[in-house]
């Protein structure tokens, strides 16, 4: 019996050995959404909301989440609009879930479309974020009509780095142009996942029903 | 094919080939015969014998786990029996050192009021009128020959007078009666009182009878276990099944219990531990810290139980002085009732925890719900408190199943591994015996093969007129 002390103390200091003992970073989301602010894309944002607060109310602590806007040239730290890695407390994370919301508010009420949509610089900065923040499952999130316009001098044809990362373009309105063939809307969209697969990324697909956003988030 | 073509001598000519190699191979297979069947029938005596050795090797074992598990189960069953036995003796004690204890005092006291009764009974003995005087003196004055007037009126003096003795009279009787009615209804709370100690008497008798018959029967068990009988083996097991099943639905129901306060505190202890923190692939910290801490939980209700001697888990707790033991017990009370606190407060966290959550989708929703601060709410915050400070104690009342499951686990497993090792057993027995046939089965086969040969020697030797000889030999050989 003179050892039961030490049995209780063993007992007592289970709890706080298990912390830290396992690589966490692989149960994590990384989840870049891009949107579109070029032309009348812009009044999309509404929509673009519902998929931010979808995101805000399914990721866990832990997880990381950025918003950035595709403008004329997107390959910059300054297109996004608010970037967060949860902390481990739960508490903690719903206020910081909070103030994101709120910044996303302030973006939303003051956004202003632009000239041309540089969707590929967009991608790189995404690929460059998630690459840094390195969570288990990363996700790309393009919010936009898969139209990219490059303004002139911008340089965007060459490959692109996307290995191990999951993308999915949603919300992929049609042009004008696209009712009259269609051919050229699912053109493009075969266009894109060919660039995003040989660019070494592990899923492809879009989503046009915000219904269905459940495909979003890797299921843990 | 090109295998096939390898061991024709004449590929062009497949049949003729054919034929050849059979007929080599019959010539082979028939000057190889005895070799051949010797190690047929030595391959399968040896694999049968083996079988034969391990079935007799794990009947016996059997027999003699059976033996260790009978006298392992029998020591168990006297054990219980003996604290049964003292239990009852307990009680007899009891009700002897506290009912009898007290009998001269109750006899003194049914002897006081029986004497009171009789005196009062005596003294309610009706004291019969005396007799009339005044009869004698009618009679002498009804007896005058004459006397007129003055027998009248001595007449009516005398009838005054007895009127008078008569109303006297009449008036002491009834006193005398009332007086009798008091003491008899003064009698009542005696006799009630007298009644009611000879009634406890007869329920202690009863209740004394009824430990003897108890008794009794608890050493009829105890003399069969003493005996080694089969029927008191054969019951224990039959009772360490029963109770094993009993003690693991309770334990079944402990564990829903233990699951509902597992999901109280896991949510809460990822604010302790972080929500992004996981051991392995699919287990989280948080969840293994809750598992953790409702296991310490039921381990302290393990040492309280144990410290209280309800349960004997732990010899060195059963071992130690009153002293010590009162320590720990007290320790693990102590560490108990903390726990206890921790997961209410917990229960708290994890209502708090929800609330901000849904809050927080609420600010996300770009309708805003109507917010409800009712009585209502706050029953669940309440009853999770509650509930997370009567769970731990509730866990603690395990040990007592756990200790009914080790022990007659123990006896279970036993009978099961015996069944099985028999089971076996007979099993090897089986196969060695097709073993034994099959032997026999393939030398036939074998000599199927060669029957053309065979054929030819049985004629060979009809014509050297020794076939009975030879038949004879092949039969002893098979026969061997």
């Amino acid at each position: 019996m003179k050892y039961s002390k030490y049995i209780f103390l063993f007992l007592l200091v289970i709890p706080f050995t298990f912390i830290g003992c396992a690589d966490n970073r692989m149960h994590t989301n990384g989840v870049y959404l891009l949107i579109d602010t070029s032309g009348t894309y812009a009044q999309q944002v509404t929509k673009a909301r519902m998929i931010i607060n979808y995101l805000l109310a399914n990721l866990n602590a832990g997880d990381s989440l950025a918003v950035a806007k595709v403008e004329s040239k997107s390959f910059s730290e300054k297109d996004i609009i608010a970037k967060v890695t949860f902390d481990r407390r739960p508490s903690q994370a719903n206020l910081e879930k909070r103030a994101f919301n709120q910044k996303i508010e302030a973006f939303s009420k003051d956004v202003k479309g632009s000239a041309f949509t540089d969707i590929t610089g967009g991608l790189i900065q995404a690929a460059e974020y998630l690459n840094e923040a390195n969570p288990g499952n990363k996700t790309i999130i393009i919010f936009s009509d898969m139209q990219e316009e490059l303004g002139k001098g911008t340089v965007r044809d060459f490959p692109i780095k996307l290995t191990g990362i999951r993308v999915m373009a949603v919300n992929v309105t049609k042009l004008s142009t696209d009712n009259t063939d269609p051919r050229r809307y699912l053109d493009r969209l075969a266009w894109w996942e060919k660039r995003v697969k040989e660019a070494g990324a592990t899923e492809w697909s879009v989503i046009n029903d915000l219904e269905h956003l459940d495909k979003v988030l890797v299921s843990k | 094919m090109n295998n096939l073509d390898s061991w024709l001598f004449w590929p062009d000519h497949v049949a003729l080939s054919m034929l050849v190699l059979f007929f080599l191979l019959t010539i082979f297979l028939y000057a190889a015969r005895w070799p051949a069947h010797n190690v047929i029938m030595s391959v399968c005596h040896l694999a049968g014998h083996s079988l034969r050795f391990a079935a007799r090797w794990l009947l016996l074992t059997a027999e003699g786990l059976r033996q260790r598990n009978k006298t392992v189960l029998l020591a168990h069953g006297q054990t219980e029996i003996t604290s049964q036995i003292e239990r009852e003796f307990e009680r007899v004690n009891n009700i002897v050192s506290r009912e009898m204890g007290e009998y001269p005092a109750m006899q003194r006291k049914v002897m006081d009021e029986i004497t009171r009764i009789e005196d009062d009974y005596s003294k309610c003995g009706e004291v019969p009128p005396p007799p009339p005087e005044w009869v004698d003196a009618l009679s002498s004055i009804a007896n005058l020959k004459s006397g007129g007037d003055i027998a009248k009126k001595m007449l009516d003096n005398l009838h005054k007078s007895v009127q008078k003795i008569h109303d006297k009279t009449i008036s002491e009787y009834r006193r005398s009666y009332e007086g009798r009615h008091k003491i008899l209804k003064a009698l009542m709370p005696i006799w009630r009182s007298v009644d009611k100690t000879v009634k406890n008497v007869d329920a202690n008798m009863v209740n004394l009878t009824g430990n003897a018959k108890s008794i009794d029967a608890h050493m009829a068990r105890y003399e069969e276990i003493r005996a080694k009988t089969d029927k008191s083996e054969h019951t224990l097991a039959i009772s360490a099944f029963v109770q094993l099943g009993i003690s693991a639905l309770v334990m079944l129901i402990a564990a829903g219990g233990a699951f509902i306060n597992f999901k109280l505190i896991a949510l809460p202890m990822s604010e302790m531990v972080g929500a992004s923190d996981y051991i392995t692939n699919s287990l989280r910290t948080s969840d293994v810290a809750a598992l953790v801490i409702v296991l310490m939980e039921a381990s302290m209700g393990v040492f309280l139980l144990e410290s209280l001697r309800i349960t004997h888990l732990f010899p060195t707790i059963a071992s130690m002085n009153d002293q010590l033991r009162k320590r720990v017990m007290w320790a693990a009370l102590i560490l108990l009732l903390i726990l206890a606190s921790i997961e209410s407060s917990l229960a708290l966290m994890r209502d708090m925890l929800i609330a901000d959550k849904a809050a927080m989708l609420h600010d996300l929703a770009t309708v805003q719900p109507i917010v409800s601060d009712s009585l209502l709410t706050h029953i669940p915050m309440v009853g999770q408190m509650v509930m997370g400070f009567v769970l731990p104690f509730v866990l603690a009342f395990v040990a007592i199943p756990l200790e009914v499951a080790v022990y007659s686990l123990r006896t279970v497993a036993g009978v099961v591994l015996v069944m099985l090792m028999r089971a076996m057993g007979f099993v090897l027995r089986f196969m060695a015996m097709i073993f034994s046939r099959l032997g026999r089965i393939l030398l036939n086969v074998y000599d199927i093969t060669i029957v053309l040969p065979l054929m030819v020697e049985r004629w060979v030797i009809s014509l050297r007129g020794s076939a009975p000889a030879k038949t004879s030999d092949i039969k002893s050989r098979s026969a061997s």
